[in-house]
């Protein structure tokens, strides 16, 4: 079984933060870069199920990002999966998810995979949509917001449960090969140990352009869904009235709100 | 301009609050723009939720039926993808909810729309302009979509103040039933749904909840909690990292996937307030943030804040308490 897990590396804002000159994005100085949180535990899934699988199968990582990101698809690696595939081009900076998606489609479809596994969103921008797009381009079947996971290989289909609003869970069946956006909490993912970071190094990570996985100039443009015009702080309305002082003072203040909104 | 589309939700026979809400954000985009606003119902019996969509400024209502009892993804793709190559629509709003986000970009990237999901603000300047949180919700990043014929936004929840209408006026809103060949297209099966756990706790009745979430960090450290939340008269509640980690039940969360609470004081401890947690709890009363970073969006939803360390001030609310 092949499986292809899509991840990224993410940026987290420092407290203190700076916006560029004009406006049009975060000055990188003060971002902080991770693998996505969601993205631990499509990892981790599509690793279970190679273990379950016998170990036959393949595991293999891509992203779409600049030579930074490959902290986070060595991460990967040094997890379990067999190999890393960066995609890359200028144009993909700030790229938005159907952007994203386009690329990821002409890669993926290269491997021809009998699995998808996508985290539901990244933390950074949380658009909840490059997965499900990805999809869309590959014309697979696609299930969204997974919290269990159970592959029945006879069948060559997998049992899901889909996590709802308000703690609502729907039990579906899908056949392979699929697309699943898996949730946070379905399982828990591993840590590597030293001795598999240093030889992840080893393991194949190829890097190619829009053009290498097949993309003609302009496609990526033409999928582009927005364009960024500004980011900006948000409107915060009154904003909430700060407790200031020692921690001391600030418990205080706090019981005295308490006791004053309860009685 | 073009119509603006409108895709209504429903799960198990009953209409989902969004779908007022989409109708009242393109009410004013209908009021900027003079477009026509259509909106559409994919159900099995689609005709039962025409009294209760039939609001003021709607122009036409249009009865998708399904050929499944529940949502399934690709049947809703497909005819979300046949409705705006029949009506041609100019802007279409679905909610970023689970079911729609099952889709929506799915259409999106087949038909090269425009495309934005969790969008929190939507104006008009000859085309849609949309607001959407970036980082966290620490910024606004704000989109427009140069180009594209069809652009299709999906809106966060309880962003939009619902559109009223009128069931017991239903002939006030035109229906059209629009027959789509979705036989056979399912690629999933509904097997059953797992029902939601009742818990010997109902945080939703709590009348005060003490909340705590990642800043937690140690397992070990949850009774002290529990302890704190009995001596303050409040319940316990998290956020769902200490959900996921397996260290408090899921009847205890609150969010978008947990549970929707509205208490007289919500005492947010170590929570930065992550889009789906403030999605369940926005509506509490009074709420009290306790964060390390200024800039946590908790901070825009709570009445009072300090930026402080969490067990700090755990200390001394101990201290307080005697």
């Amino acid at each position: 079984m092949k499986i292809v897990v899509p991840v990224k590396q993410v940026a987290a804002l420092d407290d203190d933060f700076e916006l560029l000159g004009d406006g049009s994005g975060v000055d990188p100085d003060f971002l902080q870069l991770d693998l996505n949180e969601w993205d631990a535990f499509s990892l981790e899934a599509a690793l279970a199920l190679r273990e379950g699988d016998g170990g036959d199968g393949e595991v293999v990582v891509v992203t779409v990002g600049d030579e930074e990101s490959e902290e986070a698809l060595l991460g990967c690696l040094a997890r379990g999966a067999d190999r890393a595939l960066r995609l890359w081009s200028d144009e993909c900076r700030d790229a938005d998810p159907l952007t994203v998606a386009r690329l990821l489609a002409a890669a993926v479809a290269r491997e021809s995979p009998d699995l998808v596994l996508c985290g539901v969103q990244s933390s950074d921008a949380v658009n909840g949509a490059t997965g499900v797009a990805l999809a869309g381009y590959l014309e697979m079947p696609h299930v969204a917001v997974v919290k269990q996971l159970d592959y029945a290989a006879a069948e060559s289909a997998a049992t899901v449960k889909r996590e709802l609003e308000g703690g609502l869970v729907e039990v579906l069946k899908v056949r392979l090969p699929a697309l699943l956006t898996i949730q946070t909490g379905i399982n828990e993912p591993r840590y590597a140990n030293l001795r598999a970071i240093k030889q992840a190094r080893e393991k194949p990570l190829q890097v190619s352009t829009p053009e290498q996985v097949g993309l003609e100039a302009g496609a990526l443009a033409a999928a582009a869904g927005s364009r960024r015009r500004q980011l900006r702080p948000p409107d915060r309305g009154e904003g909430a009235e700060m407790l200031a002082g020692s921690a001391a003072e600030v418990a205080t203040r706090i019981v005295e709100i308490v006791r004053e909104r309860m009685s | 301009m073009s119509d603006v589309l409108v895709i209504a939700e429903t799960r198990r026979g009953e209409l989902r609050e969004v779908s007022l809400e989409l109708i009242a954000a393109a009410l004013g985009v209908k009021q900027a723009s003079g477009a026509r606003l259509l909106v559409a119902i994919l159900d099995q019996e689609p005709e039962r939720f025409a009294p209760s969509l039939s609001a003021d400024g709607v122009d036409e209502l249009l009865l998708v039926p399904t050929p499944t009892e529940h949502f399934e993804a690709h049947v809703s793709q497909r005819a979300l993808e046949e409705l705006i190559e029949a009506e041609r629509p100019g802007l279409v709003l679905l909610g970023h909810t689970i079911d729609s986000l099952g889709f929506g970009p799915a259409v999106a990237a087949r038909r090269g729309l425009g495309f934005a999901s969790d969008v929190i603000s939507l104006s008009w300047e000859d085309g849609p302009v949309a607001g959407r949180g970036a980082y966290g919700d620490k910024l606004v990043a704000e989109l427009d979509f140069p180009g594209k014929d069809c652009t299709l936004l999906m809106l966060r929840p309880g962003t939009f103040e619902a559109a009223e209408a009128d069931p017991t006026h239903p002939e006030s809103v035109p229906t059209r039933s629009v027959e789509l060949a979705l036989d056979g297209v399912a690629a999933t099966e509904h097997v059953s749904f797992d029902e939601v756990q009742e818990s010997d706790v109902d945080i939703t009745k709590a009348p005060f909840l003490v909340s705590i979430g990642r800043a937690v960090e140690d397992k070990d450290e949850i009774p002290r909690f529990e302890a704190l939340a009995q001596r303050l008269g409040a319940t316990l509640s998290v956020s769902r990292p200490l959900v996921d980690a397996g260290w408090m039940p899921s009847a205890r969360q609150v969010g978008q996937s947990g549970k929707t609470v509205k208490p007289r004081v919500y005492l947010a401890l170590g929570i930065s307030g992550a889009v789906q947690h403030l999605a369940g709890m926005r509506t509490a009363e009074t709420i009290i943030a306790v964060n390390t970073d200024p800039e946590a969006p908790i901070f825009g939803v709570a009445h009072y804040g300090a930026v402080a360390d969490l067990f700090e001030v755990v200390d001394e609310l101990e201290q307080v308490l005697g």
